[in-house]
């Protein structure tokens, strides 16, 4: 149980997935201008990395193992993630239109998000068991939540400011990052 | 001939993808800690792009439209996966250090956009030539943040030391060095309003995800969403018209026979 919760701490706040390992950028720099946004975008990478988590360590141990075929984890990682993906989309707009109309705008934009194939295959190189690896697939899609909601907050509080305008648009957005990623730093010491 | 010199300095200079297009900030961030690095992630890109795209370019009348973006994965993984066997086999040192971002060249934005925007329309040959420059451009323009980076925080350029011990700033080599850096970048750009996807004087439109992976939206998926939505649409409207059509044989039948009736009852 210990290590369970280390292995979480550890992926959320430690080497968070953003501002330690560089993975899902692209996100947290485009679709941060709202916390609502961003709170809606979070909620979806969760949901879809658990669920990626889950089924890409089943085809691993089930399919990609006793058939030989490991060196194949990227593309099959790949496609099964967007399939995912879609499948889930398909599934929330026909049984639960409430949480599509929270959720569905940005299942499609997380597909290709590196974010997603990283910490499957991460779980492989670090060779995690089931409950480990859907344990840190939950980490990692917290951390991602949690700094792009503050990289919100900061940007709808900085959005008043008197900032030069050569600094204006991304640069003050990756000063910001860079200063959260600082900041995240301290959490090293924590494990 | 001359085509092909001309794609290679449009992906070298003039849309020069990581100061121009700012595509792939991931990597761009991620393994420019030293220059070595940043020339074998450049290089390893490259040779994936180069193939990608003259692959595609080749396939591009037999992959049905609808599922190109999913044939274009799985062209990209697997040219991926045989870089990454390469890599493992002959430069174990390199692989080492890129660690996680080799398979993470499926996606990468360059890769992707590449195929939708030029690969998907021209020849195979001018599609080699177009990876081969934007390739060039990426490795050029993640060498000299690479080497920057290195200098400033591990005080060497390809391992040559040239900043004493004393004089360096770590920070620079760490995480949030990445993001200064390319927060400096970009400061400049808008100062010298040089061309970059960042301050908008460069139209997005022309790729698949934009081609500014500051407002990316998960690139390719987007695109195919959007064909999908399309599709959708379209049956539906086909649909909406069928039964409004049948309404309204439905309706000219009643009224034929409700005139009909009315004669006999005259």
């Amino acid at each position: 149980m210990k290590e369970l919760i280390l292995v979480i701490v550890g992926a959320a706040l430690v080497n968070n997935i953003i501002l330690s390992q560089f993975q899902g950028l692209c996100p947290f720099l485009g679709v941060s201008k709202k916390v609502d946004t961003s709170l809606g975008m979070g909620a979806a990478v969760v949901f879809v990395i658990v669920l990626a988590s889950i089924v890409t360590n089943l085809i691993y141990t089930f399919v990609l193992v006793p058939t030989g075929l490991t060196y194949l984890q990227t593309i099959a990682f790949i496609l099964v993630i967007a399939a995912l993906v879609q499948l889930v989309e398909m599934f929330l707009k026909k049984n639960m239109p409430s949480l599509y109309q929270a959720l569905g705008v940005f299942l499609p934009l997380i597909t290709t998000n590196c974010a997603v194939l990283g910490s499957a295959l991460t779980n492989v190189q670090k060779e995690y068991n089931f409950i480990f690896s859907v344990a840190n697939g939950f980490g990692t899609a917290v951390g991602f939540t949690i700094a792009i909601v503050l990289l919100a907050s900061i940007r709808e509080s900085i959005e008043d400011n008197d900032i030069p305008f050569n600094f204006q648009g991304s640069p003050i957005v990756l000063i910001t990052s860079g200063l959260m990623a600082i900041a995240f730093m301290g959490f090293s010491g924590l494990i | 001939m001359n085509k092909c010199v001309e794609r290679l300095y449009n992906g070298i200079i003039k849309e020069n993808p990581t100061f121009v297009l700012m595509l792939g900030m991931c990597p761009t961030l991620a393994v420019t800690t030293t220059a070595i690095n940043g020339v074998g992630m450049g290089l390893s890109t490259t040779a994936v792009l180069v193939f990608s795209n003259l692959i595609i370019s080749a396939l591009r009348k037999i992959i049905p439209d609808r599922v190109r973006i999913p044939a274009y994965i799985v062209i990209v993984a697997s040219l991926v996966t045989i870089v990454q066997l390469l890599l493992q086999a002959f430069i174990p040192s390199l692989y080492q250090s890129l660690g996680i971002f080799i398979p993470l060249i499926v996606v990468n934005c360059i890769i992707l956009g590449r195929a939708e925007a030029y690969a998907a329309k021209n020849g195979p040959l001018e599609s080699a030539f177009d990876g081969i420059g934007m390739g060039l451009g990426f490795t050029v323009g993640l060498t000299c943040i690479a080497a920057f980076r290195e200098l400033l925080g591990a005080g060497a350029i390809f391992g040559l030391e040239l900043i004493p011990e004393d004089f360096r700033i770590a920070i620079f080599g760490l995480a949030p060095g990445a993001f200064f850096v390319l927060a400096g970048l970009t400061a400049l750009q808008n100062k010298f309003k040089a061309p970059s996807a960042t301050n908008g004087s460069v139209p997005q439109s022309k790729l698949a995800c934009g081609g500014d992976c500051m407002s990316c939206h998960g690139c390719a998926s987007q695109a195919n969403h959007g064909t999908l939505e399309e599709v959708r649409a379209k049956a539906e409207a086909e649909a909406q018209a069928k039964k409004e059509a049948a309404i309204k044989a439905a309706q000219a039948k009643k009224a034929a026979e409700a005139a009909e009736a009315g004669k006999t009852e005259e």
